[in-house]
């Protein structure tokens, strides 16, 4: 197949390069990007795993081609760090709720959350569940991310205030 | 036996940020698939579209002619260049290759593989490969796969059974004869697993100048690189497997033996590095990870007042064709086969037959959780023949906590519990009198509505005695683990494990009982996962084991390495050991406290000032320590009793469920869990593990299962198929904390791994019945599908 060549904007920069037809944008990111914290779950759009924000709004980068993406906004979990790298807020709050084991989900549930919060300042139990639904975390049984999700509002209302 | 926990406890039992968890949330964990060098080729699978076919022919020229395609294999070529799998039991003509030879066992078994510059290349040409088959008919039950005249499997071995054992601990018959009453029901625990959101992945790469096969996967397995060695007929210090790896989720089932040595095979003979990462059709086809799938036939005898005496069971489970470890999941139960019940006696008869489906593997608990399905079961059976309320059958069977250690009729003793204090306090948060409340108002409003309970024994800190059970020709019987510590000359502390983790947080888990020991912050320890050539002898993160095991050898390291560290400062203070003191790593002198060497002194010290360190020291603060099981050792007796794992964790679980009397479908509303797993290392780990745990049983409950259409074609292919609970399934879970420490752990930790697993699928099955029970059914098959139950309810109408 022929390579046609795109151009994306991803987690704020410019990012050009050539993809085959066939290539998805889950693929392109890892592949392409090195940006490996997509993570590849199902490739048919059930577990979330590869969710990444496109144009503002979470999507399963399994089912965009690359070349599709050409002219949009894609942000990634890498995206969510800090400049210098570190955990930035909804991240950290994971961290100290421990919403998480494996973290093969993770990058996924982070994007969700980050456009729910986006949202939703102050999200009820059924908002998250709402907004985190389209990701399946085999490990946690759900728990810990919804005391995540809350601990990670309260801190970015601490932040905007 | 070691001393039991100290009351002022530094570090263990504290809330503190999981290691772990930085590169997680970064997105930039270390997981195989993220690893791809330059010159990689990508395998893709073949699979056969028959259950069951003789193979005739496969022509690879065209596939092999197409651009960017390296190497086509097929089962014949890798039959001639490695050893056939070793399974767990002893199965001389059953074969096993990573591709079928001469004949295709399941639907989706691996026939031909190709490697090729790209993935896609690779599944580009896999359409060009011609395979002539000859279909034969199928065996799918395990019923009639035990008939004599059917359909073989495996036409070598001669019978469709693998392994039929017999068992008979304590008086059976008296106790049947003597008891008041007795029952007998069948239960069904449907084939599933605990499919991880990774699939698995393996990177192989052969390097000729050092004879060396890296191999990078996403492995939970005891006896890996020694599997891997065998087949691909190399020395084991060949192999060097990388525990740096990250795994996506593991839960028992990531072995990928077959992966390993195809992709191993593939990476010599070209030269180059070779991965092969599972697509989810592959892992959920022929990826070899089915669960237990198996058919209990029980039968209980009990007295009128509800006490229980004994117990016989009749276990058939379903391996598939391929067996693997699978089998053994039969025997791991024996270790609590009477669960946290004081039975006297037990029969059990134990089947594993092979079928024409997916080889099984070992799955979150080896084969306990559809035991406890069958035992509460059992119970709950108890109470409604006697009309007795279930709590009240349970409070009179429990083990009481004054009669540990406790030794069962099958030869296993339990450490230490509490069971009627964890009951107690479970109801206590469930506030269960407005449970019942709530039950009867979705009563009135014309739901079906049930309250669920459930029990369950967590055995943990592992011991191969089953195999040993079930083969005693291998007399396999250790199962030891190691940790390796180090201080350094600026004395910074670091601890070496053996195994990759998939998420059950050992480097937190370790760091924290070093620090607990050496008297550091966890945060300042740093521990890392060695290679399989420089780790010490280790097992696998398997068994519910870790905190004890590898708990227990980071504990007995850095006591070693405290002794050392006194010597040093006694010599320089010239006092015996004796007269020293040791505080936050610091040493003084007990008898003139003023004089002390600190931490940063005894460090410099050890690594650079030879003339200060006592005669017959070693330079440099460095030691291991290896732990075998505690209380194991022995063979079985005669009678085949044997202690089999050492310590017992123990969990109540008490769902509430509505049931749509319309339309089956089934809601947990409030779900509560008492637990005790002696002390807690990490309480945020503990209650991730406990939680994470009932949501997989709620799945194995309610919604999955590995299906085959009646001709023997995999029917649950995608994640739409196979459906794993989201979180509009599984209910916020309360849980409520006891610690009874076991008397033969570091710090008395038990195991977590797997209790909610191995309590949720029978509370969800007692709570689905109780909300059933007003209309006369009751359902004894997992799992409970909404399809199932609006058929038993409506005949089928509404679906």
């Amino acid at each position: 197949m022929t390579p046609r060549k795109i151009t994306l904007t991803v987690n704020g920069k410019t990012r050009s390069s050539s993809a085959e037809p066939r290539l998805t944008l889950l693929d392109f990111l890892r592949e392409h990007l090195s940006l490996t914290g997509t993570h590849v779950g199902c490739e048919h759009g059930i577990c979330g795993a590869c969710t990444v924000n496109y144009d503002s709004v979470p999507m399963r980068a399994c089912l965009i081609y690359a070349v599709q993406a050409n002219g949009h906004e894609v942000e990634t979990v890498e995206g969510l760090c800090n400049a210098d790298g570190t955990p930035g807020p909804v991240q950290e709050a994971f961290q100290e709720a421990h919403g998480l084991q494996c973290g093969y989900c993770t990058p996924g549930i982070l994007i969700s959350v980050t456009a729910l919060l986006r949202a939703t300042q102050n999200p009820s139990d059924k908002e998250i569940k709402e907004g985190i639904g389209g990701n399946i975390c085999r490990c946690t049984g759900y728990a810990q991310i919804i005391d995540a999700v809350h601990l990670a509002a309260k801190t970015l209302k601490g932040t905007s205030a | 036996m070691s001393e039991l926990p100290r009351k002022n406890l530094l570090h263990i039992s504290r809330k503190r940020w999981v290691k772990e968890d930085k590169r997680f949330v970064s997105g930039t964990g270390n997981y195989v698939q993220d690893q791809a060098p330059v010159g990689c080729k990508h395998v893709a699978l073949l699979p056969s579209p028959y259950p069951r076919a003789r193979i005739l022919s496969i022509d690879t020229a065209v596939a092999e002619a197409l651009d960017g395609v390296h190497a086509v294999l097929t089962g014949e070529e890798l039959a001639r260049h490695t050893e056939p799998i070793i399974q767990g039991l002893n199965l001389p003509n059953v074969i096993c290759y990573p591709l079928a030879l001469g004949m295709t066992r399941y639907a989706g078994e691996w026939v031909a593989a190709v490697a090729a510059d790209s993935v896609h290349i690779a599944e580009d040409a896999l359409e060009l490969i011609e395979v002539e088959y000859e279909p034969l008919p199928a065996i799918l039950d395990p019923e009639l796969a035990m008939a004599a005249d059917g359909p073989l499997v495996h036409p070598e071995h001669g019978s469709n059974v693998l392994f039929q054992g017999k068992f008979t601990w304590g008086p059976v018959a008296e106790d049947f004869t003597s008891a008041d009453q007795q029952l007998s029901f069948r239960a069904r625990w449907g084939r599933s697993a605990t499919v991880p959101i990774e699939t698995f992945g393996v990177l192989a790469s052969w390097h000729e100048g050092t004879e060396t096969l890296n191999i990078w996967a996403s492995i939970q397995m005891p006896k890996y690189a020694e599997l891997t060695a065998t087949a691909l007929r190399i020395p084991l210090d060949n192999i060097r497997v990388f525990n740096d790896v990250d795994v996506g989720g593991a839960y028992g089932v990531k072995r990928g033996i077959k992966h390993t040595v195809l992709s191993g095979y593939l990476s010599r003979k070209l030269g180059a590095p070779v991965r092969l990462i599972e697509d989810r059709m592959v892992n959920l086809a022929s990826g070899d990870a089915h669960g237990p799938d198996r058919i209990f036939d029980t039968e209980i005898a009990f007295t009128n007042e509800g006490i229980i005496k004994s117990l016989k069971i009749r276990a058939l489970d379903d391996a598939g064709a391929y067996p693997g470890r699978g089998p053994f999941q039969l025997a791991k139960p024996i270790s609590a086969i009477t669960g946290p019940y004081r039975i006297n006696s037990v029969h059990y008869e134990a089947i594993s037959i092979t079928s024409n489906k997916c080889g099984q593997v070992p799955v979150r608990g080896f084969g306990q959780a559809p035991t406890n399905y069958m035992i509460e079961t059992a119970v709950d059976k108890v109470a409604a023949a006697l009309g007795l309320d279930r709590f009240e059958v349970r409070r009179r069977n429990l083990i009481c906590k004054d009669e540990f250690p406790y030794m069962i009729p099958s030869g296993t003793e339990y450490d230490s519990g509490d069971y009627h204090t964890v009951l107690n306090k479970v109801l206590d948060i469930s506030n269960y009198d407005t449970l019942l409340k709530r039950r009867k108002w979705l009563r009135s409003q014309g739901m079906l509505a049930g309250i669920g309970v459930a029990t369950c024994l967590e055995p943990s800190g592992g011991n191969t005695m089953f195999e040993y059970l079930m083969n005693p020709s291998a007399e396999i019987t250790t199962f030891m683990e190691s940790c390796q510590v180090r201080i350094d000359s600026h004395g910074r502390i670091t601890g070496i494990i053996g195994n990759s983790s998939s998420g059950q947080g050992h480097e937190t888990m370790v760091a924290t009982i070093l620090g607990e020991e050496m008297e550091r912050a966890p945060e300042d320890i740093r521990i890392i996962h060695a290679d399989s050539r420089a780790g010490f002898p280790t097992v696998a993160p398997v068994a519910s084991r870790m905190a004890i095991m590898l708990g227990g050898a980071a504990a007995g390291a850095a006591r070693k390495l405290k002794d050392r560290i006194m010597q040093i400062a006694g010599h320089n203070l010239g006092r015996p050991v004796a007269d020293v003191e040791y505080e936050g790593g610091a040493v003084y002198d007990r008898t003139d406290p003023a004089r002390k060497l600190t931490w940063q002194d005894i460090c410099f010290i050890a690594h650079n000032q030879g003339h200060k360190m006592p005669d017959g020291l070693e330079p440099g603060l460095q030691t291991y320590h290896v732990i075998k099981v505690p209380n194991s050792g022995k063979l079985p007796d005669a009678q085949n009793r044997v202690q089999l794992y050492p310590c017992f964790a123990f969990q109540a679980h008490i769902p509430l469920v509505q049931v749509d009397p319309g339309t089956g479908k089934v809601t947990i509303l409030e779900y509560y869990i008492g637990h005790d797993c002696g002390t807690v290392i990490n309480p945020n780990i503990v209650r991730g593990m406990v939680i994470g745990g009932v949501a997989q049983g709620i799945g194995a409950a309610l919604y999955e299962k590995f299906a085959y259409n009646p001709d023997g074609q995999f029917i649950s292919g995608t994640l739409a198929d196979y459906v794993m609970p989201s979180v509009f399934e599984v209910p916020y879970v309360e849980d409520v904390e006891h610690c009874t420490p076991s008397p033969l752990t570091s710090h008395g930790q038990k195991g977590t791994g797997e209790g909610g697993y191995l309590g949720a699928p029978a509370a969800i099955a007692s709570a689905v019945n109780d909300a059933l029970a007003p209309r006369g059914f009751s359902i004894h098959e997992l799992p409970m599908r909404m399809a199932d139950i609006e058929e038993l309810l409506n005949g089928g109408e509404n679906t």
